[in-house]
């Protein structure tokens, strides 16, 4: 983002006295700026302290060194910083080692004193070094963070005083804000559009840069240029104007003046030359970016046209491209044949300024902001340029910007500009938008009145019309937006600059009144019942991040057509290592886990309530309707289509203890009952009566300790039980964990949607009956349940199961299976026979369905 | 101690009933040996020695039927109130003994209430969920309706319909994860706000609804970045709205949320699916540090090109929208300063929090 130092901001808008060197006057100014939306995203201030002051030269001496160096050993007189006499007088000069030889008794130069510190940070001390005791240092631009020149010391104009302070006279305690701009305003990218926007925020006087540019008429005889664009994206012509002129005779690779090289730094970007420099301030200060050729490698005309398949081109980063034919280029030589340059992005080493150049061809080209942002983009390459035109540079700027690196050129590398200047100017007009004058008001709430609002359009440079026409029966106002805020042109981005500019504070605060509405859907409201029972129960939430190895796949042990397999993939994850989607919540559920048990959590609980996406394969593209109006029917299947299933899903993890251990006597171990009851509280809480069966093979479950559980119509919703050895031991989770996963979709479309009814409670006497039925042993206790349950008809009000017995007494390969009965009548007191008749038709069921034999008969 | 006189082989004379001298005595001594019994069983001893059948107060009342009748009016009322007295005291000592007893034995059952009490332990929601249904139930409480979409989503709902031109720089604002392939136009939705597009093609108007969940961008975790967060969407569309309503909206959050004195201002900003657009700031009493205004988001009001996209008519209808991070107030409202504990599933988070926020 761009960097604004602030004395630069000061030169064309007033600002606050001290608002440049203090860090509490350059955040008010910061402030100041976010009122109208330029937000600060950094304050860089000085990293430099003192002291730092001015030193004349008393003597140097040259010492030629043993490593081959010469070095020079140096008086220096600073002034009040000179070192006590006996009489306790600073008039003893500091002795100073360096190894600069640039210059030489009298001059003034900048002297670190002991104490001071350097961009680095670099501490100053008095040190013992070539045989002197060096009692400071003379600095060289570099050291003081003022640029990359490090071919010597500073030499200071004008003679400063000894003594006298260096930092303020260098500017080294100037700061720079660094604005945070909104894609929409590309013209706060330089110092113009910024001092523009303060001056809205505070009423202070601003001075257009571009105004103070004196700009001569084209001529015909300028450099030829030809806008050649065949394919113009979305029917936007890729370059509408492009300006050139010659400057001839310039020392275009020598340094640029210091305080360039010095703004320069402090925006962020590295001085290189005068040529690249003057580019890079005139484009810092105005928004247009340039480009300087080297006259003499060009062969005009210069051709702005598309890429042809196969062209490549070396950008100045070194790295050569392969072109596309969506890509807009700077070419020259007959039909364009030599690319010379990404246009608006980048520029070729073949046409690059280099120390043997004389004379210079400065280019200023307004271009489409699609096209520029489709090569950045294609070739991954952001530049100063780039990020310019892709937000809209001022169309008038060309032409003035060009201007003034001419004149910047001229009166800093010597040299002649041509006369002639090239000025292709193939700008559509712009059209006005008409803004209903109340419209405004109606959007933002504040009343506005008519004057108000032609105000502050003008304000923002709008030139407005119409006061008092009526458009179709409305009072509107025709308004052009200046040049340079492309992003205005609807009548609702002006109602913006209006609510901006009058300030947001003058909103008021204004609760809306909604229909009454029907509260949480059921679905919602189950849900939180389904957290909350889980919690309850003693499961801890988690959030896991839905990203997944494929490998989690093969560590669950499933088969290779199991349809959990396949994943939506993601083109750029973070981490290559985990490029799918979730299939199940519990794939990234035991990473959490192997967190929680890393950290020393043994006894663990937790649970995820979320989405998992199973793709289906051949759903086909969403497609991408216009946006003008309401998507047909049709497209709107298709895009809906296309979106793969996510149902939502609960799943939960217990290892270790599921009670604790303690005072009390040994905790309780969790097992696969804790994760099927989990299944069952869930289910009971939204009224849903699930079946239970075993499952031997649906990984990565236990093949003897898995149930499915579906709905009484068969749906599967899930699973629970005890996890295999092998998918444990693979997932490095506890031994015995244990886990479900439940689609929880299927679940609550399967509870009542209407009130559930209620049964008048009997309190006619209970009576209880216990039978014990022996079995084989593999029949499931589910199904000897389910058989005396039915078997027991009406008058059964409770049946538990409350014991299994395995042993020599009910024979080899059976088991006893233990109910206690708990019966009673609507209308009567149940009699002896009654209950006898009950027993019997349970004990007759259960034979019946699963062989079952009342134990001891 | 008296001597048990309920022994048959004793010989001791029968006191008379018309011995008002001796009754007193027998009395006394009765009292002496109630007072005296510090057990119940040394109570039963005395109560059957002075009270019992054969106790001299006993046999001297069996005396006064053999007496003249002038003389029964004197002995009954004589040993009738004596004896009476006796049995007040019986009772009363009886009464005494048994709470002392029962306080013994209920100081033998006394536990230590101090032991560690909790054998199943209680769980915890996640704050982020928690915090979603708290601030779901405050627009709830108003009207609204919670709107839900998915989290794999179609460019075209999670950009285009949202005013998002393909070519414009702030496309890429939002650092996108793409599904696999390209062309199929699927990204993980980089905002709540999509549900926004559904909510508005598929509900009746006027339409106020909120909608929380997890969104997704291209950010390394770290400190203050998550790459898999959660939104709170607003999107209110009738007539007449403005922006002003969505600054009381926002004000009535904030004091919902952040406490009776906590209040809204905005900062203009930009945002494609609005116009104009705001970033609100959120001022707290109790801001980490002090008082203060914080950043709290994005909103706007509904852009007319978002509206047409929906097939609402922007000249009849108004809207305004807003996105709140619940991590981020999550971490001013709770002091959390690290994003890392609360994306990394260690349960002792949680736990912090319980089940309410």
């Amino acid at each position: 983002m761009p960097r604004v130092p602030l004395p630069w901001l000061a030169e064309w808008v007033d600002l606050p006295a001290g608002a440049t060197t203090s860090a509490e006057g350059a955040m008010q100014v910061a402030a100041d700026l976010a009122r109208v939306g330029l937000e600060d995203e950094e304050l860089h201030g000085s990293d430099l302290t003192g002291p730092l002051v001015v030193g004349r030269v008393l003597t140097a001496r040259p010492e030629p060194q043993r490593n081959g160096k010469t070095i020079n050993w140096c008086t220096v007189d600073v002034g009040a910083f000179n070192t006590t006499d006996d009489d306790g007088a600073a008039r003893v000069p500091r002795g100073i080692v360096c190894g600069a030889h640039n210059f030489g008794p009298g001059d003034h130069v900048v002297v670190a004193l002991p104490g001071a510190v350097l961009p680095g940070p670099f501490p100053i001390a008095a040190r013992k070094t070539y045989g002197h005791v060096s009692d400071g240092m003379i600095c060289s631009a570099r050291e003081l963070g003022l640029g990359d020149d490090h071919a010597g010391i500073i030499v200071l104009e004008d003679s400063p005083e000894p003594g006298s302070d260096a930092i303020e006279l260098l500017g080294l305690g100037e700061r720079t804000l660094e604005v945070n701009v909104t894609p929409d305003r590309g013209y706060c990218f330089s110092v113009r559009g910024v001092a523009r926007e303060y001056g809205h925020a505070t009423g202070a006087t601003f001075r257009d840069p571009a105004a103070a540019v004196d700009v001569p008429a084209a001529t015909a005889s300028g450099f030829g240029v030809e806008l050649a664009d065949a394919a113009p994206l979305r029917g936007t012509p890729g370059c509408d104007r492009f300006v050139a002129r010659v400057v001839r005779g310039v020392a275009a690779a020598g340094p640029s003046p210091v305080w360039m090289q010095r703004r320069l730094t402090q925006a962020g970007m590295r001085p290189i030359s005068l040529a690249v420099d003057v580019t890079n301030y005139v484009m810092l200060e105005l928004g247009q970016p340039l480009h300087a050729y080297d006259l003499a490698t060009l062969t005009g005309p210069i051709v702005v046209r598309r890429a042809r398949a196969g062209e490549t081109l070396v950008t100045l980063d070194d790295v050569e491209r392969r072109l596309d034919p969506e890509d807009l280029l700077i070419t020259d030589g007959a039909d364009g044949t030599r690319v010379l340059g990404l246009a608006g992005v980048m520029g070729g080493a073949s046409s690059e300024v280099t120390p043997s150049t004389t004379d210079v061809l400065v280019e200023g080209a307004h271009f489409d902001p699609v096209s520029i942002a489709r090569t950045s983009r294609r070739h991954k390459l952001s530049s100063e340029a780039s990020r310019r035109f892709e937000r809209g540079v001022d169309p008038e700027l060309a032409a003035v910007a060009v201007q003034r690196v001419v004149d910047l050129l001229v009166a800093h590398g010597g040299g002649v500009a041509d006369a002639a200047l090239t000025d292709v100017d193939q700008r559509a007009d712009r059209e006005p938008i008409v803004l209903p004058t109340d419209l405004p008001t109606r959007v933002v709430g504040v009343e506005y009145t008519p004057d108000v609002v032609r105000d502050v359009l003008e304000t923002i440079g709008c030139a407005v019309s119409g006061t008092g026409d009526v458009v179709d029966g409305v009072p509107s106002l025709t308004v052009v937006p200046p040049s340079w805020r492309p992003d205005l042109a609807t009548p609702i981005d002006l109602v913006e600059e209006v609510a901006r500019l009058r300030g947001y504070d003058e909103i008021p605060s204004v609760l809306p009144e909604a229909p009454a509405g029907r509260g949480l859907t059921p679905a919602q409201r189950a849900r939180r019942s389904v957290a909350r029972t889980l919690a309850e129960a003693g499961f801890v939430e988690v959030l896991t991040y839905p990203f997944v190895s494929p490998r989690i796949h093969d560590a669950f042990g499933l088969a290779p057509d199991d349809p959990r397999r396949h994943a939506a993939r993601l083109v750029n994850p973070l981490s290559d290592e985990h490029p799918e989607l979730r299939t199940s919540l519990l794939a990234t559920l035991v990473e959490a886990a192997r967190t929680n048990v890393g950290r020393g959590l043994g006894d663990l609980a937790i649970f995820e309530i979320g989405m998992v996406t199973l793709p289906v394969p051949g759903a086909g593209p969403a497609g991408r309707p216009g946006v003008e109006a309401r998507p047909g029917d049709e497209e709107l299947d298709r895009l809906r289509a296309a979106v793969p299933p996510q149902p939502r899903r609960a799943a939960g993890l217990l290892a270790g203890n599921v009670e604790p251990a303690g005072w009390w006597g040994q905790g309780r171990r969790a097992d696969h009952t804790d994760a099927i009851a989990a299944v069952q509280s869930v289910a009971g809480v939204v009224g849903v009566e699930l079946a239970v069966a075993a499952d031997p093979d649906h990984a990565p479950w236990h093949p003897g300790r898995c149930a499915r559980v579906t709905l009484a119509d068969g749906t599967l919703v899930g699973h629970a039980g005890e996890l295999s050895p092998k998918a444990v031991a693979g997932l490095e989770l506890p031994p015995r964990t244990v886990a479900f996963e439940i689609d929880l979709d299927v679940l609550l479309a399967a509870a009542p949607t209407e009130p559930r009814q209620g049964t008048p409670l009997s309190t006619f006497p209970v009576a209880k009956e216990d039978i014990a039925l022996v079995v084989d042993a593999d029949v499931p206790a589910g199904d000897v349940f389910a058989a005396v349950r039915d078997g027991a008809g009406e008058l059964l009000e409770d049946l538990r199961l409350f014991d299994v017995f395995t042993g020599s007494q009910v024979g080899e390969g059976k088991k006893s299976l233990a109910f206690s009965l708990r019966l009673r009548a609507a209308d009567r007191t149940l009699t002896a026979d009654d209950a006898a008749a009950v027993r019997e038709q349970a004990v007759a069921e259960a034979g019946r369905r699963v062989g079952a034999v009342l134990r001891g008969s | 101690m008296s001597t048990p006189d309920h022994d048959p082989t004793s010989t001791s004379p029968v006191l008379s009933p018309l011995d008002a001298d001796g009754v007193r005595a027998a009395l006394t001594a009765a009292l002496d040996a109630v007072t005296a019994a510090t057990d119940l069983d040394a109570l039963k001893t005395a109560r059957l020695a002075h009270a019992g059948d054969r106790s001299p107060l006993s046999l001297a009342n069996r005396e006064i039927g053999a007496l003249a009748p002038s003389e029964k009016a004197v002995a009954g009322k004589l040993l009738g109130s004596t004896r009476g007295r006796l049995n007040q005291a019986i009772a009363a000592r009886q009464a005494e003994l048994e709470a002392e007893r029962d306080a013994r034995v209920l100081r033998t059952e006394s536990v230590d209430v101090t032991l560690p009490a909790v054998r199943h332990p209680q769980g915890a929601r996640h704050p982020l969920e928690s915090l979603q249904e708290r601030i779901g139930d405050v627009f709830v409480a108003m009207g609204w309706e919670i709107a839900e979409g998915p989290e794999v989503e179609a460019e075209w709902f999670n950009f285009d319909a949202l005013n998002f031109d393909p070519d414009h720089p702030a496309r890429q604002m939002q650092d996108t994860f793409f599904v696999d392939p390209p062309e199929d136009g699927l990204v993980l939705r980089t905002h709540t706000s999509p549900v926004q597009a559904r909510a508005m093609l598929e509900r009746d108007l006027p339409l106020y609804v909120v909608v929380p969940g997890k969104v997704f961008r291209t950010d390394e975790l770290d400190a203050t970045h998550t790459p898999v967060f959660h939104q709170v969407e607003g999107l209110a569309i009738d007539k007449g709205l403005t922006m002003a309503h969505l600054k009381g909206t926002l004000d009535h959050l904030a004091k919902a949320v952040l406490g009776p004195e906590a209040r809204i201002r905005f900062r203009p900003s930009y945002f494609p699916f609005t116009e104009p657009s705001a970033e609100p700031d959120v001022w707290f009493e109790n801001k980490k540090g002090g008082a203060g205004w914080i950043e709290w988001g994005g909103c706007g009001m509904v852009h007319p090109n978002v509206l047409r996209a929906a097939g609402i008519d922007p000249d009849v209808y108004t809207g305004f929208a807003f996105g709140m991070g619940i991590e981020r107030t999550l971490m001013f409202r709770h002091d959390i300063a690290d994003m890392h504990d609360m994306v990394e599933g260690d349960v002792r988070f949680s736990l912090q929090y319980g089940m309410e926020i």
